[in-house]
C-alpha cells in the first residue's frame, strides 16, 4: 500500500518486456505489475489537511497573505490589527478546503464506482464474483454478453463456434460496426471447462504497455510450444461483448496499463483564461504595490528626515529607529500590509463561488434535461465556466454525438418511383401517421415508415416490388439470430445493412436463417429456401456487393447492391429511361443527406453460370495471384445488370444537429469533426448537418501517402484559398522565418471564401509531424469546416493540442466514447454525451449532458453569461478594491507617510467580505444583459467573448484608472470638506475619527452606486444586496460606536460615538452626496459617449432588442434548414472486406441452429401445416 | 423561445447496437423523470427584474437635472458659507509677527514656561453671537500613526487597573525612569496644548474681559462616556492618581488639570479631552472657548481687543505656526468656501456634458438608427 496516498520511490523502471503466467498469481506478483484498480482522487482522510494546505498555499495570493501575517506580528512594522489578515485568509482557506474536500469526495465515489464492478473470476477451479478492482494480470475471467471488458484480455475461448467473438468497439475508436475476435485454436479447446481453465498455465511474454489500440505482439509458450499472438486475439478494455454468450480471457494489461488507459492522454488541471490573465494580474498588481509602497517610503525618508526629526519634541522615535532612512525602510513592510488589500484575496473565493453558482444554473437547467433517459445536463467541472463564452474551436465526435448511430431506412426509389415522402407534409410530426406493418408478425416493432403507398404495392404483389425488398433480403452479409421463435435479432457488420434488411423484412420479405449454402426467406407469409450460391463480397475498390442465389423454382439471379457511380457503370442498355428517372431520385436522397445505395439485378444462364462457377471455384482454390482472378471473374459476371432502383439510409442525426451547428457557426464557431470512422460517412454526415454544402466554394480532401503528397496537398489548397499567404510580405511567413520570435501564435487568417477540408488519419498522421504542422493548421484554420476522419483516439489529442498550440482560442471537444477521452482532457473544455451506455468519455469531461443540440443552449447562454458576469465581476472587484486601498495612498502625503490607515480597522476587515461582498455577488449569479432567447437568436453576441472583449489587460487598465480616479475623489472630497470645517455648534470636526468615518461612508455608497450602475438586471435579490448591505453598514458602525460596546470593550471599539456626531451633520452628507456622483456621473457619461460613438456588436444588437421589445413580440421565426445539396451520397459501406467469405466457409455458424434448419416456422405455419 | 423540435421516432435500425438498447432503456424510464430540474424562476434564471437602459432618454435627463440641483446647492452653500465671519490671529512668533510673541516663542524654544504676549486687534465689524474661539496648529502630525496609537482609552476610562498598567502603545510616556505609570499616558497626553488666552475688549480706555465659556467644548460622548476619572479613594482624586506620576511635559498632575472645578479635572477635563480627539490633518483648529455669557452672549462688538495669551507651546522647532480664530457659526458649520465652489464647478460642468452629449447623440442619432434597422 502505498504511504499516505503517495508513491514514495514507487516510479518502476521502464517495463521492457511483459511477461506472466496464466493462474498463477505468486509468479505474476513479483513484477509488481498494476493491478486492476484504477485512482483519480488526491486525497485521503489523514492526508487531506496537510496536502490541501500545503496546495493552497502555493498559490500566490495566499502564500502572500501568509507573508502579511508574519509581517504584522512584528512590532516595529505592524500598521494593522493582526485579525484584518486572520479573518479573511482563515475564510478563503476553508472554503477552498470544503470545496476541494467535496470534489475529492466525489472522485472517490466515481472511482468506486468503476472499480466495483463486479466480474466473474477463475479461482482454485472454481468461478469467484470479485470486483473489478482486485483483478490481477495473470487471472482468467469470465465475460458475458454485453459485459464491459475489464482489462485488457488475451482471449481463450468463447461459447460461438470457432471461439469467434463479437465486440463493439464504439468506446475505443468509434466505429459501430462489429468487430470478431478469434482465439488460438490451443486455447479455444479449453472451451467453458474450468477444470481445463484452472490447469492452463501458458506463460505469456509481449510487448510492455503502450497506447497502440491496433498493434499487440507477443508469444504464448504452452507444453514447451510456442505461439504467436497477435491484436486479433486481445480484448480491449472499454468494447462491449456482443451476441457472444460467454468467452474467457487472461489478463494482459490491468489498469492503468490498459491501451485505453494509456491513451487517455494526461489529466492535466485546467485552468481558464482569466485564470491565467488574473495570475499575471496578480504579479502585476504586486509589481504596482511595491511601487507605490516605495514612493510612500521615500516620503517618509523625507518627512522623517525634514519634519519628523523636529516633530521628535512631541513624537519621539522609536526605540531602535534612529535614522529617516531606517524609519522609511520599517515603512514600506508598514505600507506592504495597509495596501495588501489591492491584491485581492477574497477575489479567488468569490470567483469559484461564482463558477459554483453558475456551474448549478447548468445543473438545473430544464432546456437542457433530456426526458428520454431522464438525464439533466451536468456541470463536472465547476471551475471553467467563463470560458463556455470564449470559445472558437469545437472538436465533436461523429459517432453517438452528431448522429445517433442509429441508421434507418428512409426513402426508396423502385423502377422509377420514389417512395418514402410523408404524403404532403413537409415535417414529420409525432402525429403523422406511420404505417401499420401489422399484418407482418415478423416485423421488427421499431421500424417506421410514413409512406402508405409502398405497402399497397408490396400487398398488390407489384413485381418490382418484390424483386426489390427479395433482392434487400438476399444480399448482405447481415447473421440471424431467433433465440426466441420469431424474435428476430440481425447481427450486420454494418448498420446500414442491418437497416436495409430490416426494412426488407417489415415490407414482407423477412430474412430469417442462414446456413452456407442457403438463405431461408418468408416471402409474404410464404417460406422460400434459397440456395447461396456465391457471394462477391464487397471491398474497397469494387465498392458494390452480389449474390448469386438460386430461387426455389430454379432460377438464377444475380442480386448487386452498390455505390451508384459503380453500378451505374455496369447496367445493361436498356435501361436508359428509368436510370434517368433513379438518377433523379438519388439526387433528391442525397440532397437530403441520405445516404444511398442503387441495386440491380441479372438472370443467369444455367449454363453461362456453371462455367463461371467452375473458374470461380478454380480461382478460389489457386494458388497465385487470386485476388486479381477472383476480381476479374466478378467483373465479368456483374454486367448487363437491370437496375431496380435505390435504397436511401438516413444516418440518424441527433435531434437538432443542423440547427445547432447553423447557429454556433453564425456565432463564429469553427467546428471540426474528429472521428474514427471512414471517410465516405465521415462526409456524408458533414453534408447532412449542414457543414458541409454546396454554396463551398471547395472542399479539399487530404489523402496523400507521404509527407510530399500531404505537403503539396494541403500547399494547393491554401493557395486557392488565399494565393498571397505564399508572397514573402505575408507577415506569418515573415515571423516564422525569424528563429527569435519565440510566440508560435498565429494571427487569425481570412480565405478569400467558404471552404471545407477533409483529411483522414493516414495523412493526418504525417501533417501532424514536426514541419508539416505549421502548413495543416494555416490551411486548416482557413476553412470554415475541418472533418479527420479515421483518426486514432491519440490522434484526436493531436490535433486539438495543434490548435491549442498554434491560435489563440479556446478549444471544446466533444464526445460520447472512450476514443474521445483524450481529446476531451486536451481541450480547454470537455464535453461528454451523457445518458449512454459508456461512462468514460463522461467521466472525464468538464461538462456533460445528453444531446448534441444542447451545446447551443450551454455556450451561447449560460457560456455567454458566466464570461460577462465573470468579467462583470472582475472589472468591479479590481475597481473597488483600487478605490479602496488608494485613499490611503493619498493619506499618506499628509500624515507624514506614517501608514496611518484612513478607515476604522474593522471596517478594512469588513470591507470585501461583509460590505461589498453580496451585491457584487448577487450581480455575478443574475445578471444578463439579455435573456436566453435573445442570447439563442443573436449568436452574433457570442463574439465578444471569443475576442476576450470584457475582460483583458486594457480593461484591467481602465479599472485601475477608475479606481485611482474615485480614490482621489474619495480622499480629497472629504479633505476639502473638512479642512477647518467645524459642526454647526463649533465644535471641532476635522478629528481623524470623523474623517475615517466620513471617507468609508464615502466609499461604501459610491461602491454601492457602482455596483447598481453595473447591474443591468435587477432583481429583488440584488435590491436586497444592495440595500441589505448599505444597512448592514449603518447598523454595524452605530453598533460598534455605541457607548455600550465601547464599555464592554474599550480597546476593540476607541470609534465610539463618532457615528452620531458625524452623521448628523449635513455637511457631512452634502461631502458624501458630492463624492457620489463626482465618481459616478462621468462613467455615466463616458458610456453613453462609447455607446453613441464607437457602439460595439453587443450595443447594436442590445440596441435592436431594445427596439423590438416595444413593439409586440414577432412570432421567431422558423428555423427552415436549406437543403440545398445537390452531391451524390459516397457508398457508406464498410471500407474492411466483408464478412462473405466467413458466410461462405461456414465458420460463424452455429452447430446448432434452433428454428432455422428446418426453416418451416412461419406466420403460416399453422395453415402449411394443414396442408 | 420557440415550439420545442419533435423528436422524432427513430427508425429500424440496428438492433443489437446502443441506440437499439437505449431506446428500450428510453421507454422504460421516460416516465420516471426523477432527475428533472425544478421549474422554479430562480434555477431557471427567470427572475422578475429590472432592466434599466442607459439611453439617451435616462442620460440626458440626469445630467441636467443633477447639474441644475448641484448649482442650487451650490449657491446656497457658497452664499451661507460667505456670511460666516471669522478672524484670524497667528502668535507663533516666528520673524516678521509684528508682536511681542517673539520673545516667547524663542523664551519656550529655551525650555522656559509661563511667558505671556498679547495681541492687539479691531474688529471693523461685530461678530454675532455665539463666537468660538479656536487655536489652530499646522504642520502638527496629530494624525502620525505613531502618535494616533500612543494612547491608552483603558486608562482614560477611569480603569483602575489601566491606570496603573498603561497599554504598551504609550511607550516611550509609558512609566517614568523609575518604572512609575504615567496617568495619563502616551505621546498625546504628553503633547497636551497648554497656551491659554484671556480676551479683553478695550473701550473707553478701559478692557473689559471677555468671559469665555469653556463648558460643553466637547463630544458628549466624550466627557460622559469615553474619559471618565479613576474611582475616588476617600473622596479624593488625588488619592485616586496615587501610585501614577504626570506626563513629563506637563507642569503638574492630570488632577490639577482644573483643579477648582471637580468636573472638570482629571481625564475629563474639556481641554485635555479635546486635545485627545485628534486630528485627521496636518494643519487643525480645535475649539478652545466659546463667547456666550455676558454682556457677549449675543456675539463680539466692533472694536478694539487684546488677547493676553501664556505661550507655553513650542511650535517654531518643526516649522509649526499657532493662530487664534474667532468664528461666528451656521447651520453648516464654520467657514468652509470648499463644498459651496465644488458643487459650482461639478454642477456646470455637469450642464456642459449634458450639452456635450445632447449634440454628439444627435449627431449619431441617425447612424444609430440604421444600425437597427
Amino acid at each position: 500500500m502505498p504511504l499516505f496516498g503517495l508513491k514514495f520511490g514507487k516510479k518502476k523502471l521502464n517495463e521492457e518486456e511483459r511477461q506472466l503466467q496464466a493462474n498463477n498469481r505468486d509468479f505474476n506478483l513479483q513484477f509488481e505489475y498494476a493491478n486492476n484498480s484504477i485512482k483519480t482522487s488526491k486525497y485521503n482522510f489523514f492526508t487531506f489537511l496537510p496536502l490541501n494546505l500545503f496546495e493552497q498555499f502555493q498559490r500566490i495570493a495566499n502564500a502572500y497573505f501568509l507573508f502579511l501575517l508574519i509581517l504584522q506580528l512584528i512590532p516595529q512594522v505592524s500598521s494593522l490589527s493582526w485579525f484584518t489578515t486572520v479573518v479573511p485568509l482563515v475564510l478563503v482557506l476553508t472554503v477552498s478546503g470544503v470545496k476541494d474536500a467535496i470534489d475529492d469526495f466525489n472522485r472517490h465515489k466515481s472511482d468506486n464506482h468503476v472499480n466495483n464492478r463486479p466480474v466473474q473470476v477463475l479461482i482454485n477451479g472454481r468461478l469467484k464474483d470479485d470486483k473489478w478492482m482486485n483483478i490481477q494480470v495473470g487471472d482468467i475471467i469470465k465475460l458475458e454478453n454485453n459485459n464491459f471488458v475489464t482489462a485488457d484480455l488475451l482471449l481463450l475461448s468463447s461459447s460461438e463456434p470457432h471461439s469467434l467473438v463479437y465486440i463493439e468497439t464504439a468506446e475505443l475508436d468509434g466505429e459501430t460496426n462489429l468487430k470478431v475476435k478469434q482465439a488460438l485454436t490451443v486455447t479455444a479447446d479449453l472451451g467453458g471447462d474450468l477444470q481445463k481453465l484452472t490447469d492452463f498455465n501458458g506463460e505469456i511474454k509481449c510487448e510492455a504497455p503502450n497506447n497502440k489500440l491496433d498493434k499487440f505482439t507477443g508469444t504464448l509458450m504452452l507444453h514447451g510450444e510456442k505461439f504467436a499472438l497477435d491484436n486479433e486475439k486481445l480484448l480491449l478494455r472499454g468494447c462491449t461483448i456482443r451476441n457472444t454468450e460467454w468467452c474467457f480471457g487472461l489478463v494482459i494489461y490491468a489498469g492503468p496499463d490498459t491501451k485505453l488507459m494509456q491513451n487517455c492522454g494526461k489529466t492535466t488541471f485546467k485552468r481558464t483564461s482569466i485564470d491565467r490573465l488574473m495570475n499575471v494580474l496578480v504579479l502585476v498588481i504586486f509589481a504596482f504595490l511595491a511601487l507605490m509602497c516605495f514612493i510612500l517610503a521615500i516620503g517618509n525618508g523625507i518627512w522623517e528626515y525634514d519634519t519628523g526629526y523636529y516633530f521628535q519634541v512631541y513624537l519621539p522615535w522609536t526605540d531602535g529607529v534612529n535614522s529617516a532612512p531606517y524609519s522609511g525602510f520599517l515603512i514600506f513592510w508598514s505600507y506592504v500590509i495597509i495596501l495588501n488589500t489591492v491584491v485581492p484575496i477574497s477575489l479567488y473565493v468569490s470567483v469559484e463561488i461564482i463558477r459554483l453558482g453558475n456551474s448549478f444554473y447548468i445543473d438545473w437547467d430544464r432546456k437542457m434535461y433530456y426526458p428520454l433517459n431522464d438525464t439533466p445536463a451536468q456541470a463536472r467541472t465547476t471551475t471553467l465556466n467563463e470560458e463556455l463564452g470564449q470559445i472558437k474551436y469545437i472538436f465533436s465526435d461523429k459517432t453517438g454525438t452528431l448522429t445517433q448511430n442509429i441508421m434507418a431506412f428512409n426513402k426508396c426509389s423502385i423502377n422509377g418511383k420514389s417512395y418514402g415522402d410523408v404524403n404532403g407534409m413537409a415535417e414529420i410530426t409525432e402525429n403523422t401517421v406511420k404505417v401499420d406493418f401489422s399484418y407482418n408478425q415478423l416485423a421488427d416493432p421499431k421500424f417506421v415508415f410514413y409512406d402508405h403507398r409502398l405497402v399497397e404495392a408490396t400487398k398488390l404483389g407489384d413485381a418490382e416490388t418484390h424483386r426489390f425488398f427479395r433482392l434487400l433480403s438476399l444480399c448482405h452479409t447481415v447473421m440471424p439470430e431467433e433465440k426466441k421463435e420469431g424474435n428476430l435479432v440481425y447481427q450486420a457488420q454494418s448498420p446500414d445493412e442491418g437497416a436495409l434488411v430490416t426494412a426488407a423484412r417489415n415490407f414482407g420479405f423477412v430474412f430469417r436463417a442462414r446456413t452456407p449454402e442457403t438463405i431461408t426467406v418468408v416471402e409474404m407469409g410464404e417460406t422460400k429456401m434459397y440456395e447461396l450460391l456465391a457471394i462477391l463480397d464487397f471491398n474497397n475498390v469494387r465498392k458494390r456487393m452480389s449474390v448469386i442465389v438460386r430461387s426455389p423454382e430454379g432460377d438464377l439471379t444475380l442480386y448487386c447492391k452498390g455505390a451508384d457511380t459503380i453500378v451505374y457503370e455496369l447496367l445493361h442498355p436498356s435501361c436508359g429511361a428509368l436510370k434517368e428517372e433513379t438518377m433523379e431520385h438519388l439526387n433528391e436522397f442525397a440532397g437530403e443527406g441520405l445516404r444511398t445505395l442503387v441495386v440491380a439485378y441479372k438472370t443467369l444462364q444455367k449454363e453461362y453460370f456453371e462455367d463461371w462457377h467452375k473458374r470461380h471455384h478454380e480461382a478460389n482454390t489457386a494458388l497465385g495471384g487470386r485476388e486479381e482472378k477472383l476480381s476479374e471473374l466478378y467483373e465479368e459476371i456483374e454486367k448487363d445488370l437491370m437496375l431496380l432502383g435505390a435504397t436511401a439510409i438516413e444516418d440518424k442525426l441527433q435531434d437538432g444537429v443542423p440547427q445547432t451547428i447553423e447557429t454556433l457557426t453564425k456565432a463564429h464557431i469553427k467546428i471540426w469533426v474528429l472521428t474514427g470512422d471512414k471517410q465516405e460517412t465521415a462526409v456524408n454526415i458533414g453534408y447532412s448537418c449542414n457543414m458541409l454544402h454546396d454554396d463551398m466554394k471547395d472542399v479539399f480532401i487530404i489523402e496523400g501517402n507521404s509527407s510530399e503528397d500531404v505537403l503539396n496537398e494541403l500547399r494547393t489548397a491554401r493557395k486557392k484559398m488565399k494565393p498571397d499567404s505564399f508572397l514573402d510580405s505575408d507577415e506569418i511567413n515573415i515571423k516564422f522565418e525569424n528563429p527569435s520570435t519565440k510566440s508560435r501564435i498565429l494571427p487569425e487568417e481570412q480565405a478569400n471564401g467558404v471552404y471545407g477540408l477533409v483529411i483522414n488519419g493516414h495523412s493526418l498522421a504525417y501533417a501532424l509531424e514536426g514541419n508539416l504542422e505549421l502548413e495543416l493548421v494555416r490551411t486548416a484554420c482557413l476553412c470554415k469546416v475541418v472533418i479527420c476522419c479515421r483518426v486514432t483516439p491519440l490522434q484526436k489529442a493531436q490535433v486539438v493540442e495543434l490548435v491549442k498550440k498554434y491560435k489563440k482560442a479556446v478549444t471544446l471537444a466533444i464526445g460520447d466514447g472512450a476514443n474521445d477521452v483524450s481529446m476531451i482532457k486536451t481541450a480547454h473544455i470537455g464535453i461528454g454525451i451523457s445518458g449512454q451506455e459508456g461512462m468514460q468519455a463522461v467521466l472525464s469531461s468538464d461538462f456533460s449532458f445528453a444531446q448534441f443540440r444542447y451545446l447551443q443552449r450551454l455556450l451561447l447562454v449560460h457560456g455567454r453569461w458566466s464570461y460577462i458576469r465573470m468579467c462583470k465581476f472582475l472589472r468591479y472587484f479590481f475597481y473597488k478594491n483600487f478605490a479602496f486601498t488608494l485613499v490611503h495612498f493619498w493619506y499618506g502625503f499628509f500624515c507624514g507617510f506614517s501608514a496611518q490607515t484612513v478607515y476604522d480597522p474593522w471596517f478594512i476587515t469588513l470591507y470585501n467580505l461583509v460590505y461589498t461582498s453580496l451585491p457584487v455577488l448577487g450581480m455575478s449569479l443574475f445578471d444578463q444583459d439579455v435573456d436566453d432567447c435573445w442570447s439563442m437568436r443573436y449568436p452574433h453576441l457570442y463574439e465578444p467573448g471569443q475576442q476576450n472583449l470584457y475582460f483583458n489587460k486594457i480593461e484591467f487598465v481602465k479599472c485601475m484608472l477608475h479606481g485611482i480616479y474615485s480614490s482621489l475623489v474619495l480622499f480629497f472630497i472629504p479633505y476639502g470638506a473638512m479642512y477647518d470645517a467645524v459642526r454647526g455648534d463649533g465644535k471641532a470636526i476635522a478629528d481623524y475619527q470623523s474623517f475615517a468615518l466620513m471617507a468609508q461612508t464615502c466609499l461604501l455608497i459610491v461602491v454601492s452606486v457602482q455596483i447598481g450602475l453595473d447591474t443591468a438586471y435587477w432583481t429583488a435579490v440584488n435590491q436586497f444586496f444592495i440595500w441589505g448591505s448599505l444597512s448592514v453598514y449603518f447598523a454595524i458602525i452605530f453598533t460598534m460606536y455605541s457607548d455600550g460596546m465601547y464599555l464592554i470593550f474599550s480597546a476593540s471599539f476607541p470609534f465610539i460615538g463618532t457615528a452620531r456626531n458625524t452623521l448628523n451633520q449635513p455637511s457631512v452628507w452634502l461631502a458624501i452626496f458630492l463624492s457620489t456622483i463626482l465618481c459616478v456621473l462621468p462613467v455615466v457619461g463616458c458610456r453613453f459617449l462609447k455607446a453613441q460613438i464607437m457602439p460595439t456588436v453587443s450595443d447594436k444588437v442590445l440596441r435592436k432588442i431594445r427596439e423590438a421589445k416595444k413593439r409586440p413580440p414577432s412570432p421567431l421565426p422558423k428555423m427552415r434548414l436549406r437543403r440545398t445539396s445537390t452531391r451524390r451520397s459516397g457508398y457508406a459501406f464498410s471500407h474492411q472486406h466483408g464478412f462473405g467469405a466467413l458466410i461462405m466457409s461456414g465458420r460463424n455458424m452455429r452447430p446448432k441452429l434452433p428454428f432455422t434448419t428446418t426453416g418451416t416456422f412461419s406466420p403460416n405455419s399453422e395453415r402449411n401445416r394443414h396442408n | 423561445c420557440g415550439p420545442p423540435r419533435a423528436v422524432l421516432g427513430s427508425g429500424a435500425g440496428w438492433p443489437a447496437g446502443p441506440g437499439g438498447e437505449a431506446q428500450v432503456r428510453r421507454t422504460a424510464m421516460a416516465a420516471a423523470a426523477q432527475n428533472k430540474p425544478d421549474n422554479t424562476a430562480f434555477t431557471q434564471q427567470r427572475l422578475p427584474a429590472w432592466q434599466p437602459l442607459l439611453s439617451a432618454g435616462t442620460a440626458l435627463p440626469l445630467f441636467f437635472c443633477v447639474g441644475l440641483a448641484c448649482l442650487a446647492l451650490g449657491l446656497g452653500l457658497h452664499f451661507s458659507s460667505a456670511t460666516i465671519r471669522e478672524r484670524e490671529l497667528d502668535y507663533s512668533g516666528g520673524a516678521g509677527g509684528g508682536h511681542n510673541c517673539s520673545s516667547c516663542a524663542n523664551a519656550s524654544r529655551a525650555g522656559a514656561a509661563g511667558c505671556t504676549c498679547s495681541l492687539h486687534f479691531e474688529l471693523a465689524e461685530a461678530l454675532p453671537g455665539p463666537v468660538c474661539l479656536y487655536y489652530e496648529l499646522s504642520n502638527y502630525y496629530q494624525n502620525h500613526r505613531r502618535y494616533g496609537v500612543s494612547r491608552d482609552d483603558r486608562q482614560l476610562s477611569g480603569d483602575s487597573w489601566g491606570l496603573s498598567n498603561p497599554a504598551k502603545e504609550c511607550s516611550p510616556f509609558r512609566t517614568d525612569p523609575q518604572g512609575m505609570p504615567i496617568a495619563p499616558c502616551g505621546a498625546i497626553a504628553n503633547s497636551l496644548f497648554n497656551d491659554t488666552f484671556a480676551l479683553y475688549h478695550l473701550a473707553n480706555g478701559k478692557a473689559s474681559p471677555v468671559p469665555l465659556d469653556n463648558r460643553g467644548i466637547s463630544w458628549w460622548t466624550d466627557s460622559n462616556i469615553k474619559f471618565s476619572n479613576p474611582e475616588l479613594v476617600n473622596g479624593s482624586l488625588p488619592a485616586a492618581f496615587k501610585g501614577t506620576v504626570k506626563p513629563p511635559n506637563w507642569p503638574h498632575a492630570a488632577y490639577l488639570l482644573d483643579a477648582g472645578n471637580p468636573n472638570n479635572t482629571g481625564f475629563i477635563n474639556e481641554d485635555f479631552i479635546v486635545w485627545m480627539r485628534t486630528a485627521a490633518l496636518p494643519t487643525f483648529r480645535k475649539l478652545y472657548r466659546r463667547v456666550r455669557q455676558g454682556n457677549f452672549s449675543s456675539g463680539l462688538p466692533e472694536g478694539s481687543y487684546r488677547l493676553d495669551i501664556t505661550y507655553n507651546y513650542p511650535v517654531l522647532s518643526f516649522q509649526g505656526t499657532k493662530k487664534v480664530i474667532f468664528s461666528t457659526v451656521s447651520w453648516m458649520g464654520g467657514k468652509n468656501p470648499f463644498l459651496g465652489i465644488a458643487y459650482l464647478v461639478f454642477g456646470s460642468a455637469c450642464i456642459l456634458t449634458g450639452f456635450v452629449m445632447l449634440a454628439v447623440h444627435l449627431r449619431y442619432q441617425q447612424q444609430n438608427q440604421m444600425d437597427v434597422e
